[in-house]
């Protein structure tokens, strides 16, 4: 196996950043155990919940309060809604500093496929959006919770949840995109 | 800020600092994925993975960090992975790459980070009908592979080991 630790766009090889990124995880595990008082591991999904529930807040207040997924779920601004603020500077800082930042319009594997209409892409990141994010919900986790914090804990439900996210996304985006594209 | 907020903020600009480093926010690499040309985003998971696996088992099983499985709710787990994995096809992102995908400059994932703040919100309306229905259907619970199979992490571990490197060249043989 031939290891480059650079990509050709001045990246890191995945497996590189991928094993970081699995240091990172195991020293997650210990510092939110350490100074949070209970063991905290990597997830995004929540922080969608939190975020919709604040937003309505602004508007109907009381029917966030009597709601019981809300309720559950805690609208707060917690460690994991500052992890994914976080995610976004720390693509920025990254991106900036390698000159890789890029100010895109359309994804080019989209436009390749559907023209260069941003209405159509916004409908269907929109639709699409919706539809995966009542599945996280519902499956209660996304990538992140189930496909890496999951699996790294050998949960039963990581692993048949990332197969099912896996399994279906290639289903659906051979149907979509078609073979030839990309 | 409280401590709780200034780790997880350190933490996400660790995390999506290697998520970019790694080239996996972008489109065309999860869609690639999923066309199965290009594995750019499962060799970076798996690798994670491979890494991440050995020292939470070593933190846990000593003691210093819990477990902390997702209920095996097989509904919810099915169902609501189906309908994950067909949104993250036509969308291109999950919920963490896309907020990683603003921040190296794509912003046309504002649309995908929009749709995902619309589908948080009904569910939430639809929660109570998903208890009944969906989420009723069976659970076994917060469940792990070892206690499942009765065979230790130190062992599986190993295997996971032996199977991912066999495959990550079988990924590099055929250039994915």
């Amino acid at each position: 196996m031939h290891m480059k630790w650079k990509t050709e766009d001045g990246g890191w090889s995945p497996y590189l950043a991928g094993s970081l990124v699995g240091l990172l995880a195991i020293a997650s595990v210990y510092a939110t155990t350490e100074w949070m008082g209970a063991t905290n591991y990597l997830g995004a999904s929540t922080t969608f919940v939190r975020a919709a529930g604040m937003l309505e807040r602004t508007v109907v207040p009381e029917h966030v309060t009597a709601n019981e997924y809300f309720t559950k779920e805690k609208v707060r601004v917690d460690w994991q809604f500052m992890l994914v603020l976080g995610i976004f500077f720390g693509a920025l800082i990254s991106s900036v500093t390698d000159r890789s930042f890029k100010l895109e319009r359309l994804p080019p594997v989209w436009e390749q496929r559907f023209g260069p209409s941003l209405t159509k892409r916004a409908m269907g990141a929109i639709l699409g959006g919706m539809i995966a994010m009542i599945g996280v919900r519902m499956a209660d986790g996304c990538p992140s919770g189930h496909g890496l914090s999951g699996i790294m804990q050998l949960s039963v439900s990581g692993l048949s949840a990332m197969t099912m996210f896996f399994g279906v996304g290639v289903l659906v985006a051979v149907l979509v995109y078609g073979r030839r594209a990309s | 800020m409280s401590i709780d907020q200034g780790l997880g903020l350190m933490t996400g600009i660790l995390f999506g600092f290697l998520l970019q480093k790694g080239r996996v926010l972008r489109f065309e690499r999860q869609v690639g994925a999923m066309l199965l040309k290009d594995m750019t985003i499962l060799k970076f998971m798996l690798s994670a993975i491979l890494v991440g696996m050995v020292g939470i088992t070593l933190l846990t099983d000593s003691g210093m960090a819990a477990l902390r499985h997702k209920p095996m709710n097989l509904g919810a787990v099915v169902l609501g992975g189906a309908l994950f994995g067909a949104g993250w096809a036509v969308m291109g992102y999950c919920p963490g790459t896309s907020i990683g995908a603003l921040g190296e400059g794509r912003w046309h994932a504002v649309f995908a980070v929009v749709g995902m703040l619309m589908g948080a919100a009904l569910y939430a309306e639809l929660y109570p009908f998903f208890q009944t229905t969906v989420l009723a259907w069976k659970d076994f619970g917060k469940i792990g592979v070892p206690e499942t199979l009765g065979i230790s992490a130190w062992v599986i571990i190993p295997m996971f080991w032996v199977g991912i490197i066999l495959l990550f060249r079988w990924f590099e043989k055929k250039g994915l």
